[in-house]
């Protein structure tokens, strides 16, 4: 029952990404909200539901984006994959460790929907979609990084009560 | 004898004697006496009256001070409610200034039945270009049909749900849109790209392009209705080794503003796949 939370949290993510953080662009990157809540909600110790946020998540971003769902799933799971790696690594450092998982996170994101634009077509110069999407795009993710942590980490605590978040 | 002197003398010299002071003094031969006194006089006054208007003040300034803060929260509270109704309405003239001139624009082709829509976000993925309007199947907005601002084409419907609509914008990477040259009478392919630029590919070599020149849809492959404005060619690049001249296209919508647009409902894109020949294995 307490994993209902996801559905208007991630909501309500995807409402500000596409009204509000899709229109504010750094050169042509972007802020991907959704990756960096999922990133540090998968840190939260007492969390055991990332990958169910992460599917929720990927559907309702497939629904909304015209990258296919496969590469959304893709993206997000890696993200969470690694969040759960890192949070055994460096668990004395959750924030560098919230870095972490932004920084390889949004890289392999970009990395999948570039391999799955390319295979349907579109083929995209990947120097320039390096220096002029990805790298800005993880400059905005981290500097989201720190507020949704914390974000994430008071909504652990309400979520699972009694249990110590990060 | 001198106790004895008539009361009337005495008046009267007495009168006189203070006439006569009196007389010394207006004439100034009293001048230094009179104004140390006067001088003192004056110090005592303003002393006095400076004291007394500290403590009327001391004993008024509470109720003024209550009275004042009260009366400044409302008149705060009244510049806020009139800040916010002059937001409001500056958003409703630019919302009336986009829409009159979308209705001038269509008014002005008539040709075409539309459908107005806003723009409610855009899809997440930074490699795309993509919007997301608020009319849907209910509006009978269909895959496939053109979209236009009164300053040119923006793109075209790409999924519909019922009440939503995505639309590919013709700066998208995976946008390629079939345009003619107004004054250079030839054809070209307009192609999107990763940053939004606008590029034109395969202009023929024998076409005189230059800069400043209109680029309108040519309404080859059936995807857009034909004399849409789409821009105007900024750069021309020409190189002798190549089958065609290439060309930057400066956009005649910016992208990055958009707010209200129109969907043209009247035209059916025309799907020329099955005609497209399919290689035998």
């Amino acid at each position: 029952m307490r994993n209902l939370v996801a559905l208007p949290v991630l909501f309500l993510l995807v409402i500000v990404q596409t009204a509000l953080l899709s229109r504010l662009s750094l050169f042509s990157g972007t802020a991907d909200i959704i990756l960096v809540w999922l990133a540090g909600w998968s840190l939260q110790k007492p969390v055991d539901s990332g990958i169910h946020w992460a599917l929720l998540a990927a559907g309702i971003m497939g629904f909304v984006s015209h990258i296919p769902i496969l590469v959304v799933v893709v993206g997000y799971l890696a993200v969470v994959w690694m969040a759960k790696l890192f949070s055994r690594r460096v668990w004395q450092a959750p924030l560098l460790a919230m870095f972490g998982v932004t920084l390889l996170g949004t890289s392999v994101a970009h990395a999948a929907t570039l391999t799955a634009l390319a295979l349907a077509g579109t083929v995209l110069p990947l120097g320039r979609s390096i220096s002029f999407v990805t790298l800005p795009s993880v400059i905005l993710n981290l500097l989201l990084a720190i507020p949704v942590f914390y974000l994430c980490r008071d909504l652990a605590s309400w979520v699972y009560p009694g249990m110590e978040a990060v | 004898m001198k106790g004895n002197l008539p009361r009337s003398l005495q008046t009267t010299v007495i009168f006189l004697l203070a006439a006569g002071v009196l007389a010394l003094a207006f004439g100034g031969f009293f001048g230094a006496a009179s104004s140390a006194m006067t001088r003192g006089l004056v110090g005592v006054q303003t002393w006095v009256s400076s004291r007394f208007i500290a403590v009327q003040d001391v004993l008024a300034a509470p109720r003024d001070i209550v009275s004042l803060r009260t009366r400044n929260a409302e008149l705060e509270s009244q510049v806020s409610q009139l800040q916010a109704q002059v937001i409001e309405l500056q958003q409703r003239v630019n919302e009336t200034e986009i829409l009159a001139a979308l209705v001038d624009f269509s008014r002005a082709n008539p040709e075409s039945t539309y459908r107005a829509a806003a723009v409610i976000g855009r899809d997440p993925s930074p490699f795309l270009h993509y919007v997301i309007i608020n009319r849907g199947s209910d509006d009978g907005i269909r895959r496939g049909m053109p979209v236009v601002t009164n300053q040119g084409l923006v793109g075209r419907i790409d999924a519909v749900i019922a009440d939503g609509a995505r639309v590919q914008l013709v700066s998208d990477p995976g946008s390629a849109i079939n345009v003619r040259l107004q004054n250079a009478e030839t054809d070209a392919v307009l192609l999107g790209s990763l940053t939004g630029d606008l590029s034109l590919d395969m202009i023929s070599q024998d076409a005189a392009v230059e800069g400043g020149e209109l680029v309108l849809t040519s309404g080859l492959g059936g995807g857009y209705p034909p004399d849409l404005i789409v821009g105007q060619v900024a750069t021309v690049r020409s190189l002798e080794y190549e089958l065609f001249q290439q060309a930057s296209v400066q956009p005649a919508v910016d992208f990055g503003r958009l707010e209200i647009v129109l969907v043209i409902t009247n035209f059916r894109p025309i799907d020329i796949a099955p005609l497209a020949t399919t290689p035998v294995p």
